[in-house]
């Protein structure tokens, strides 16, 4: 993918091992492109969050179709997916400190358990959205079931974009095109996957956890 | 405001030693899943008597997201470490959607 | 990234050209073809090209309005039917906003910021063509629902609920415009990040972010609100899609939904929206008086603290679109408050503005009329704002032309003379010839007067209590008058229009008889006088270093004993020959194309039929991925330099991979998610 020159690895000092002399910061222009990227991504999500908290009591006018999705919380399977994809954040750093180190093999394991988790989060999303729909909160059924899959669905796309996202690395890596001097194509795709995480933590809580009357 | 003095400044800081090493992100993971165990234990209310108290479960539960959410981001994201630019554009992100999104639902009286 | 930020001038003179084919399509490397334009990253072009297709839609928007203003002109109008004349006032507003002032902004953000800080490109030239072309095909997606989506969309540009609901808007058309804005959406957000990291990251060596020229800090700000505000109506166009396509439950009140959600969304995004309307026309009209002011702009720092307090303040004012909406009384009182205040910082820019020109030597070009132009009717539009700030004035003026006549005051007069002036000032660097003064100033006063013809009158009509958006009038109601005379205004502006363009044509049919305009006609200030016009591929022939606000002027004047300005050198010293050889640029891909051209197949899937989506996602996915894998240079080319310059080339090459990857989180998480 990229082919960077191996000297700007060894002049350099920090842990990405790029040479970014060239930029008026010294940082990555990349780098700093997913930082405002994310920041863009704050609004977001908080609108999707701000429309479910709005509507998350909204039965609608009934008597049909009036199940909200917090009838149907199954916390303790939710708290599990959620662990899940919090330690997806660990697997990740972990593979991003493996390739800092030069251990590819290891730098393979940590990106296929992080794409795993990932994984295993989204099948726990897909039983959820099954369960949830047999148990009666279909999408379309009231504001408050609307709101509800519009955003964890939006968060599950971003998850299943940043899986995508690991998968092309982990090609990348057994095609042996990613190497230490890549790290920061590894650490800007961990940031993403990160902040997917920080939101889910957000969500978690404040969706799920926190009591409705 | 002059980028190149920050740059500098955190050239140093990156002098590795203050850097987490694995067994560090390791130990900040199993905080993350100790407070998610808390967190999940307000669930189930009856276990801790604490929590029977709606007001005081809602403001700890918020208090543990907000660390787990730091933790994260100040760690796993390296903010803590990177130039300061990175946490000044997403802190400013999501310090602008928290404000503006807070007024907006209390526009639709969220709250009372 | 992808540019160098040192010159690489060979000296053994070798030929740097190379022709390579890579994947599907050989990659031009420069000439004049229609492939050239297609695929190339150059910000020049696509500069050039955002601001082409701005006009396109210039004149689309004017037809539309000129339908308007025929079916106003009297009593009882019988041009258009009350169905296509809610068609074609909301595509009216929603072409003009979205589809010919912001990429008219874009279109100078674009040329100018690379140049203003001395950089050879912006920070991500394939993903700045990614945006052009997501724009474009997002415009046309979104004008072909009058083709094949059963007309355009009716439910105004704000299209409040549950107006925009099936009920009442059974066509295609407001689906078109939830998809086709979104598109234009995610354009619009690849550029801001792009554009940030350029300013923050790509500037040439002492160009500090206090010595970047106002236009490009206004710029700047504009990219931080389209950052932000962006996503917000990514969000309320995406729930509005889902009401519309899927049976949702988002904004109908019948369902127990709340329509305010929809008006809150849609003005948290539509008020920094105004700001990135308009802070771009501040931005230019900051390069131009000065100019012609032959002064530095009058306190430097206030314009541009002025500026990022109208970008933050632009924030918390959102509800005064919704006075009479039923928010509360404490809703109301607050965000009353709040916009009242916003007047302050835009006072000051005002105040500065007329600091500069007072004392200096004025010389009235038309460049210099529109800018003055611009903040005299800005001045009118404002006051009249700030007459909407205080609530029960502005419970009144709710949904009359009062409004009308206040924001076409702000748009037109601010936005549109404003970047109308910039275009004759940058024409020369642009395009390497002038812009007749003469006719210059037959379309500046014709555009004046039959704006203040159109607009003037609209504040008399909405005191008198015509609403907008209603398609006629009886002739009982005393608004025949004034009416007849908006009219006969919008045909002005219409003329002037087209004088702007014969203006165009006749100037370039003379161009090769008269004088060459040189690289700097105007005895400018700011960086991009200093190359030849038009600018050549490759910017700057040597970086320049930056030792002052200004740097251009300085280096063409400094100070006697007496503190007199002398002239130290001519421009044809200080200027550069635009001769350097073999300096490294990105290379051009098609890629860029492919990726937009996938993103409307998918939002006619979305609205026909859902096979056509997998088409589309396919075609984007080939496209994002053939992108990430397409090293952005020749990497051959590369070896060919040796290891003197390899700071650039390591730059150039981690941006390539990078700058791929950062195409797959961006463009691919807008394409899925977004």
């Amino acid at each position: 993918m990229a082919t960077a020159t191996v000297d700007a690895a060894v002049d350099s000092h920090d842990e990405g091992g790029h040479d970014d002399h060239g930029t008026t910061t010294g940082i990555s222009n990349t780098k700093l492109a997913m930082w405002v990227f994310l920041g863009s991504e704050c609004l977001l999500f908080g609108g999707l969050i701000s429309t479910y908290l709005l509507y998350k009591t909204n039965r609608g006018p009934g008597p049909e179709n009036t199940v909200i999705p917090t009838d149907v919380f199954d916390i303790p399977f939710t708290s599990v997916s959620s662990f899940v994809l919090l330690m997806s954040s660990l697997t990740m750093v972990l593979a991003l400190s493996a390739l800092t180190r030069g251990d590819n093999p290891a730098t393979r394991a940590w990106l296929l358990t992080t794409a795993m988790l990932g994984g295993v989060f989204i099948g726990g999303q897909v039983y959820e959205f099954t369960s949830f729909i047999r148990e009666g909160v279909g999408f379309t059924h009231n504001p408050a079931s609307s709101a509800f899959y519009t955003l964890t669905g939006f968060h599950g796309v971003h998850v299943s974009l940043g899986i995508v996202m690991l998968m092309s690395l982990y090609v990348a890596s057994k095609q042996g095109k990613l190497q230490p001097k890549h790290t920061e194509t590894v650490e800007i795709v961990g940031l993403y996957w990160h902040f997917v995480d920080v939101v889910w933590i957000f969500i978690f809580t404040v969706i799920y956890l926190i009591p409705v009357d | 405001m002059n980028m190149t003095e920050t740059v500098t400044e955190t050239a140093t800081h990156e002098e590795s030693h203050d850097h987490p090493s694995d067994w560090d992100y390791v130990k900040i993971a199993l905080l993350l899943g100790a407070i998610t165990a808390v967190e999940v234990l307000t669930y189930f209310e009856s276990a801790i008597t604490v929590f029977e108290n709606n007001a005081f479960t809602i403001a700890s539960l918020i208090v543990m997201m907000v660390v787990k959410f730091y933790l994260v981001a100040m760690y796993f994201m390296h903010l803590k470490h990177d130039n300061s630019i990175f946490t000044k554009l997403f802190g400013g992100g999501l310090a602008l959607a928290t404000i503006v999104y807070i007024i907006a639902l209390s526009a639709f009286e969220f709250w009372a | 990234m992808a540019v160098t930020d040192e010159p690489l001038a060979l000296t053994t003179g070798e030929d740097l050209v190379v022709d390579r084919p890579l994947g599907v399509f050989t990659r031009p490397q420069g000439g004049k073809g229609w492939r050239d334009w297609l695929s190339t990253v150059d910000h020049k072009k696509i500069g050039i090209m955002y601001g082409v297709a701005a006009m396109f839609f210039f004149v689309v928007g004017g037809i539309e309005a000129l339908l308007i203003r025929l079916q106003l002109a009297a009593p009882d109008g019988q041009i258009l039917s009350a169905d296509v004349y809610n068609q074609v006032f909301t595509m009216h507003g929603v072409t003009m906003v979205f589809l010919f002032i912001m990429p008219l902004a874009a279109a100078f953000a674009n040329y100018l910021i690379p140049l203003q800080i001395g950089a050879r490109d912006v920070a991500f030239p394939r993903l700045n063509a990614l945006s052009f072309w997501v724009w474009l095909s997002g415009a046309i997606f979104l004008n072909t629902s009058w083709i094949v989506g059963g007309g355009g969309a009716d439910c105004g540009w704000f299209c409040y609920s549950p107006n925009s609901g099936l009920a009442f808007s059974p066509s295609h058309g407001v689906d078109f415009y939830a998809l086709g804005l979104q598109i234009a959406g995610i354009a619009s957000l690849v550029s801001a990040i792009n554009l940030i990291v350029t300013c923050l990251n790509m500037r040439a060596p002492g160009m500090s972010l206090f010595r970047m020229p106002v236009l490009t800090w206004m710029l700047l700000v504009t990219q931080f609100l389209l950052l932000f505000a962006i996503p917000v109506i990514t969000v309320a166009l995406f729930l509005l899609m889902f009401d519309r396509l899927f049976d949702a439950q988002f904004f109908n009140p019948e369902a127990g939904a709340d329509p305010l959600l929809w008006q809150h969304l849609f003005w948290i995004f539509g008020h920094p929206e105004v700001y990135i309307i308009i802070l771009p026309a501040f931005g230019v009209v900051s390069e131009i008086i000065p100019t012609f002011s032959r002064k530095p702009i009058f306190g430097y720092s206030f314009m541009v603290f002025s500026g990022i307090a109208i970008g933050f303040m632009g924030w918390g004012v959102w509800a005064h679109h919704m006075f009479v909406s039923g928010i509360g009384p404490l809703s109301v009182w607050a965000f009353s408050m709040s916009t009242m205040f916003i007047a302050v910082p835009t006072g000051v820019k005002i105040l500065n503005w007329l600091a500069t020109m007072w004392g200096g030597k004025l010389r009235f070009t038309t460049a210099m009329l529109f800018a003055v132009g611009t903040v005299a009717m800005f001045t009118i539009g404002g006051l009249s704002g700030v007459t909407h700030a205080l609530a029960p004035a502005d419970t009144q003026q709710t949904d009359t032309y009062y409004i009308v006549a206040h924001f076409h005051y702000v748009i037109f007069g601010g936005g549109v003379l404003g970047l109308m002036g910039g275009l004759y000032f940058w024409w020369p660097k642009v395009f390497g010839f002038m812009l007749n003064e003469t006719w210059g100033k037959v379309h500046f006063w014709t555009m004046l007067i039959g704006f203040n013809l159109t607009f003037g009158p609209m504040h008399v009509l909405g005191l008198q209590g015509m609403s907008r958006r209603i398609d006629t009038y009886s002739p009982g109601f005393g608004f025949a008058f004034w009416n007849l005379i908006a009219t006969i205004g919008a045909f002005i502006i219409a003329l002037s229009v087209v004088v702007f363009f014969l203006n165009v044509w006749k100037s370039r049919r003379d161009a090769p008889h008269l004088p060459a305009p040189g690289p700097d006609p105007w005895d400018a200030r700011s960086l991009e006088w200093m190359i030849q016009s038009p600018a050549p591929e490759h910017n700057f022939d040597e970086v320049p270093i930056v030792e002052s606000d200004d740097e251009w002027w300085h280096r063409k004047y400094g100070y006697d004993e007496n503190k007199n300005v002398v002239r130290i050198a001519t421009i044809e010293e200080a200027t550069q020959k635009g001769d350097a050889v073999g300096v490294h640029l990105p290379a051009p891909s098609f890629w860029p194309l492919v990726v937009a051209l996938g993103l409307p197949i998918i939002g006619y899937g979305l609205i026909f039929n859902l096979w056509l989506c997998v088409l589309g996602g396919a075609l984007v996915g080939l496209g994002i991925y053939s992108w990430a894998l397409e090293p952005v240079d020749d990497p051959d080319a590369d070896h060919d330099h040796g290891h003197d310059d390899h700071d650039d080339d390591d730059d150039d090459d981690d941006g390539e991979g990078a700058e791929a990857e950062m195409a797959d989180a961006t463009a691919g998480a807008e394409e899925g998610a977004d």
